[in-house]
């Protein structure tokens, strides 16, 4: 009995090491020709980004941009048929599933920093944000200095939260900080006015004013937190080989005029399911972004000139 | 698995500027005891009224107790901080739910109320099941001996029920921190809080909820261990809770 056991994990070590030695493919890209399928991260709610529509099926300019990386890898491995599956994944999730081999791309808006570029890597930037706050019209709050010893909410655990933290007490504001578990959570405090300002990423705020049960009562503000900061597709970390298959992949999209067109697409059209539109123009530094594609982290490095 | 671990992490500096990674765990951790601590000297106040409610001869009192009991149990508990924190507010007069919403440190104290009546409606339960453990002389013997209900029940009910019900309250106790986590949905920055925001910064996940089981740990042994050692110290030697 013991030695069957011998000579079936023998068995099993030579099987898996065969393809291996036959061929030069690592990593994701191996893993992929020979399950013949591909996973998505994709999230439910990051409005235009990636999010369920009302036959819950996820769609989004991230899933887009993903699917076109989807057949430059297929191209790529010369395959027929490339499987997609799809998988929900949230803020919490996506960093293991990712590191498991459970997902192999997570398409979403996630920051992308120099802290998180230690655990894993990200494709070439496809938008870029920068931190401003909403708040109701008749609060008439016009500036950063306007929010001097009022209740701010933002979500915890964002990058935002820790620059408005950073500038209460860099500018001496006396802000009271509330922390929400979810942007939704957070609007909501905006709307019961538990808060009267919510400080977001301005496309995140842009998409829940257009949602609101009455768009005119909210005005974004211009005043920004940050710099804007770049967004990318995450991959794992030391994957070289996908990695430049997904990078050669989404620089010849953004640089066509395709990219200018998926844009469009959604951000200044009406997208499903409630037809909102969002109608942000394209930025001069994610016109430069898509012009000279980069994955830097740097806000610096994508100023537009 | 294609991870990078890194358990220096903890020394690192963390970005909302008030230390290491390591403070910003500790101090969810106070949060988590402070409301955990709060919540159950609130459960055991109300829990101890309500289970003595439910065992007194007045049809009125025990059933105000059921209600209080079938009220807080029935409810999960993240609907019943939902309740408290967004839908009290709303259902107030305006200028009441103003100044409830603009209250400082709304989060915590919702915390606190909301999970005290929660595990009051739990610690309640375990007193009228100790109570209703003795042996029905010993309240006889009481009237006999020409004692009110109220001295019955303060020199000769609660004392035996108490140590009772001391093993089942450990667990109690143990719940109301865990629960305290549920908090987090409201905007209470405790250990669990804490953990998750650590992992959005630095993406050290796995580093991140590690730290956070062992310290959950440790608090709920601490109090395992103080709980056996009052459990010890409170025994009347020859009774059934006693050895």
């Amino acid at each position: 009995m013991k030695r069957k056991y011998i000579i079936g994990c023998a068995l099993a070590a030579t099987l898996c090491a065969g393809p291996a030695l036959a061929e030069e493919l690592t990593g994701t890209l191996k893993n992929i020709k020979e399950t013949g399928a591909i996973t998505i991260g994709y999230r439910d709610s990051s409005i235009p980004f990636s999010y369920l529509d009302d036959n819950q099926k996820p769609i989004g300019f991230a899933m887009d941009i993903c699917y076109k990386i989807v057949d430059a890898v297929k191209k790529d491995l010369k395959l027929d048929k490339l499987e997609v599956k799809l998988n929900p994944v949230t803020s919490s999730t996506r960093i293991p599933l990712l590191a498991n081999g459970t997902i192999d791309l997570e398409c979403g808006s996630t920051t992308n920093n120099a802290d998180r570029q230690k655990q894993i890597s990200f494709t070439n930037t496809h938008f870029l944000t920068a931190s401003r706050f909403v708040s109701k019209k008749s609060s008439k709050i016009n500036s950063i200095d306007d929010l001097k010893g009022k209740s701010v909410v933002s979500t915890s655990g964002t990058t935002n939260i820790k620059q408005l933290t950073e500038a209460n007490a860099a500018r001496n504001l006396g802000i009271n900080i509330i922390p929400a578990k979810d942007h939704a959570e957070a609007f909501l405090m905006v709307e019961t006015d538990r808060a009267v300002a919510f400080v977001m990423d301005d496309i995140l705020l842009a998409a829940f004013v257009a949602g609101s049960k009455d768009p005119d009562t909210y005005v974004i503000s211009k005043d920004a937190f940050s710099k804007p900061e770049p967004c990318g597709i995450m991959l794992r970390k030391d994957d070289p080989a996908f990695k430049k298959v997904v990078d050669g992949a989404t620089a010849a999209l953004y640089q066509s005029a395709d990219g200018q067109k998926l844009y469009d697409k959604w951000f200044m059209q009406n997208i499903p399911p409630k037809g909102l539109n969002l109608n942000a123009p394209i930025s001069p530094v994610l016109k430069k972004a898509f012009a000279a594609p980069s994955d830097s982290p740097d806000p610096d490095s994508y100023k537009a000139m | 698995m294609n991870y990078h671990w890194n358990w220096r992490i903890f020394w690192e500096p963390a970005p909302n500027g008030t230390g290491t990674y390591l403070d910003m765990l500790l101090s969810g951790l106070v949060l988590t005891i402070e409301t955990a601590i709060c919540a159950w000297i609130l459960a055991l106040v109300f829990g101890s009224i309500v289970g003595v409610l439910r065992t007194l001869p007045s049809r009125t009192a025990s059933w105000v107790g059921f209600a209080w009991v079938e009220f807080f149990r029935n409810m999960p508990l993240l609907v019943q901080l939902f309740i408290w924190f967004f839908v009290l507010p709303e259902i107030l007069p305006p200028s009441w739910g103003l100044w409830l919403k603009q209250m400082p440190n709304a989060p915590f104290y919702t915390a606190a109320i909301g999970i005290g009546f929660f595990m009051s409606a739990r610690v309640a339960e375990q007193l009228r099941a100790g109570i209703g453990s003795l042996p029905r002389g010993q309240k006889l013997a009481a009237t006999a001996l020409g004692l009110t209900t109220a001295q019955t029940y303060r020199y000769v009910l609660l004392p035996m029920a108490f140590r009772i019900i001391m093993p089942p309250l450990t667990s109690e106790f143990l719940s109301t921190i865990k629960n305290t986590s549920v908090a987090l949905t409201i905007g209470l920055i405790e250990l669990t809080a804490e953990a998750r925001a650590m992992q959005e910064f630095s993406f050290q996940v796995f580093e991140a909820f590690t730290a956070a089981t062992v310290l959950y740990l440790l608090i709920n042994i601490v109090v395992v261990m103080a709980m056996r050692f009052l459990e010890r110290g409170l025994a009347i030697p020859g009774y059934i809770t006693g050895k």
